[in-house]
Order: structure tokens, then C-alpha cells, then sequence
């Protein structure tokens, strides 16, 4: 499909993804509203794959036919107990994908790495960075759900300290990636931001743990609108910044009807460490 | 597209995200992060588009990975929603309109 119409029907595809959200947020609409934004999802994907010049099509379908071989089955056969975990890992794949994408675009020859615009480097720093920490974030969250590992919060000792070193690391190899683009210092920032996702899911409880997956799902929409701002795809920006949004109140919505104010939820573990070690 | 209209494009979805939900029940409150879960599955499209586009082997891995992580998301993303909201109609029996 050529340029005109590809944007139209991205923008179908935007405003599909639109309704489902206001059809979910009413239970008569619910249903309705998923099969709406499938079919924008759908929609979306048939245009990407109709993209004039696209190389390498066979292994994408079989890539894709892969991909839905692993969910699809997953998602129907799961209990209905295990469903948050289950999010929780769509989610970490989610995030992972955008970090990876950014990647490729960072790798591209005379792309990225020479000629690329310093918003775009940006971009993809945010992008890796982000994303893996949602990637691996949500793998712990998975984890703990699953009880593959314990429910508590777990602290380690300085462990407020080492989260806020890796943090730093984080934000300072993605800042640095601007002014200096190497694949070395890419390498290192997906590892630290990986790191540094488990840090961040590692102190928090049980109970605070859905508020996570929720807060860990705006910052995927937002990696994903990071991504469409690289690869200058309208669809992606829309779709990635709703999610982001509508994630982010989403996540302050769902900890007030728990009782528990956010920061408390994020960094509970931590002021109950320094109040334990005070008392 | 200048960067002042990339800025306009987020700005204004950043709002209608906010709006969109702003009128959420409490009890959809997972079902909705599920669904807008599987909306950021359309990673898949940038996905698509950047293996599309290399020739260099690397790439192309990460590509078709990334691929298969976002078709993961995208795909389990509505099944599981769908079915959470199916689990969701039975016990609740909400108004009339939908009958047995």
C-alpha cells in the first residue's frame, strides 16, 4: 500500500485503538471494544506488511505466525487466577520488542549512528532504556505472581543505594548515547537498564504488585511512541502515547482504590527498611 | 513531519489518553490495563517495518525477535482481555439486553 492510503488506514487503526479504550472503560462496551481494537491491530499489521519494498516478507509472516503459535494458546489455556501474570509477561514482550526495535534502527548503517538527528539518538536511548526496564520488570512481576519466587518485598542491604546507582548509570548512558553513539555504550545501556528493572520490582509486595504491571505498561506505550518518533510512524506515536496516558492515570486510579498512594506503593519497601533500621 | 508537529501529535493524544478512561468503573480496571496492554502490541507495526528494511544479518535477528515478542503481545494481549471480559459477563449478569 502506497503513502496516502497506508497513513489513512493507519489512522483507522488510530482511531479503532481510540474507541476501544472508551469501549473498555464501560462493562455493556467491553467486548466490543476489544474486538474493535483488534481489528485496528489487524488492520495495522496488514498495512506494515503491504509497505512498498519490504524485504525479507517470508520470514516476517513466519515470524509472526511464531509469535501468535506462543500467545494464542497461552492466553486461552491459562486459569483465570494466573490471568494479572500473564499481562504482566505480554507486557515485558511488549517492551523488550520496542527496546529491540530501537536497537535495529540504532544499528542501521549511516543511519543512526553517524548522520542520525540528536532527537532521534534521543529517542532511542529513552527506548532502551525504558524498555528493557520494563521488560525485565515485568518478568519479575511475573515471577512473583506466579510464586516462582517470593511475594514479600525483597530488600537487599544498601539496596536503596545500588537501585539509585543503576538509575544514574541508566539515565547517564542514555544521555551520553546522544553526543556519543557507539554499540558499546548501547550494549551497556540495555544491560544496566535490564538491571535496573529488577531493582525496581524486586522491593515491591504482593499486593502492590498489579499497581506495577500497570505503571510498567504506561512505560512500555510510552518506549512504543518513542520508537514510532524514530521510525516516523504516525500509528505508533498515537497508539503509544494513549496507552502511555491513559496508563499513567490508570495507575493512580487503581492504587486509590487500593488505599495506597503511589509513591508508597514504589518505594514502601525502601521507608520500611530505613524505618526498621532506625527502630 | 517538523518536530513542532510530532510535539502536536503527542501533546493532544497525551490529553485524549487522560480523557478516554477518565470515566473507568473500578471493577474494569484490569481488563482495561490488559486491553491497552495488547493496543502497545502494535510494536508489531515498527517491528515489521525495521526488519523490513535491512539487509545486514544482525539486524535482522533482532528484528525477527522483536517480531515474534510483539506478535506475542499484540496477539495474547486481546485473546486474554477477551476472556477476562467473558468470565466477566456470567457472574454479574448485568442489565437486560443480553439475554441467556
Amino acid at each position: 500500500m502506497t503513502g496516502a492510503w497506508a497513513d489513512t488506514a493507519y489512522l483507522i487503526a488510530g482511531v479503532c485503538f481510540i474507541l476501544a479504550l472508551k469501549g473498555l472503560s464501560a462493562p455493556r462496551t467491553a467486548r466490543l471494544g476489544t474486538l474493535i481494537g483488534a481489528c485496528g491491530a489487524a488492520l495495522a499489521v496488514i498495512v506494515a506488511l503491504t509497505t512498498p519494498h519490504l524485504k525479507h516478507l517470508g520470514l516476517i509472516i513466519g515470524a509472526i505466525v511464531v509469535g501468535t503459535a506462543i500467545g494464542l494458546p497461552t492466553a486461552r489455556q491459562v486459569r483465570m487466577t494466573a490471568m494479572p501474570q500473564l499481562v504482566a509477561l505480554f507486557n515485558g514482550v511488549g517492551g523488550g520488542a520496542a527496546a529491540l526495535v530501537a536497537s535495529v534502527e540504532f544499528l542501521r548503517p549511516g543511519n543512526a549512528i553517524s548522520d542520525a538527528a540528536t532527537a532521534d539518538l534521543a529517542a532511542i536511548g529513552f527506548t532502551i532504556l525504558v524498555g528493557g526496564v520494563s521488560f525485565s520488570g515485568s518478568l519479575i512481576t511475573f515471577a512473583k505472581l506466579q510464586e516462582l519466587m517470593t511475594t514479600r518485598p525483597v530488600v537487599l542491604p544498601a539496596g536503596r543505594w545500588i537501585t539509585i546507582g543503576f538509575a544514574a548509570a541508566g539515565v547517564l548512558s542514555a544521555v551520553f548515547l546522544v553526543p556519543w553513539p557507539s554499540t558499546a555504550l548501547m550494549t551497556l545501556l540495555a544491560l544496566v537498564s535490564l538491571v535496573f528493572g529488577v531493582l525496581f520490582v524486586l522491593p515491591v509486595g504482593g499486593a502492590d504488585v498489579p499497581i506495577v504491571i500497570s505503571l510498567l505498561n504506561a512505560f512500555t506505550g510510552l518506549t512504543v511512541a518513542a520508537s514510532g518518533y524514530v521510525l516516523g510512524n504516525t500509528l505508533l506515536v498515537i497508539a503509544g502515547t494513549l496507552v502511555g496516558a491513559s496508563g499513567t492515570l490508570l495507575t493512580r486510579m487503581m492504587a486509590a482504590a487500593m488505599g495506597r498512594p503511589l509513591t508508597g506503593t514504589l518505594f514502601g519497601a525502601f521507608t520500611a527498611t530505613a524505618s526498621a533500621a532506625v527502630g | 513531519m517538523s518536530s513542532t508537529a510530532w510535539l502536536t501529535v503527542f501533546v493532544l493524544a497525551v490529553f485524549l489518553g487522560f480523557e478516554v478512561i477518565s470515566k473507568v468503573s473500578s471493577i474494569l480496571h484490569t481488563p482495561l490495563m490488559s486491553g491497552a496492554n495488547a493496543i502497545h502490541g502494535v510494536i508489531l507495526v515498527g517491528a515489521i517495518i525495521a526488519t523490513g528494511s535491512t539487509d545486514d544479518n544482525v539486524q535482522l535477528t533482532i528484528g525477527l525477535l522483536a517480531i515474534v515478542m510483539a506478535t506475542v503481545n499484540m496477539v495474547g494481549g486481546f485473546a486474554v482481555t477477551d476472556r477476562m471480559l467473558g468470565m466477566f459477563a456470567k457472574p454479574r449478569q448485568p442489565r437486560g439486553g443480553d439475554g441467556p
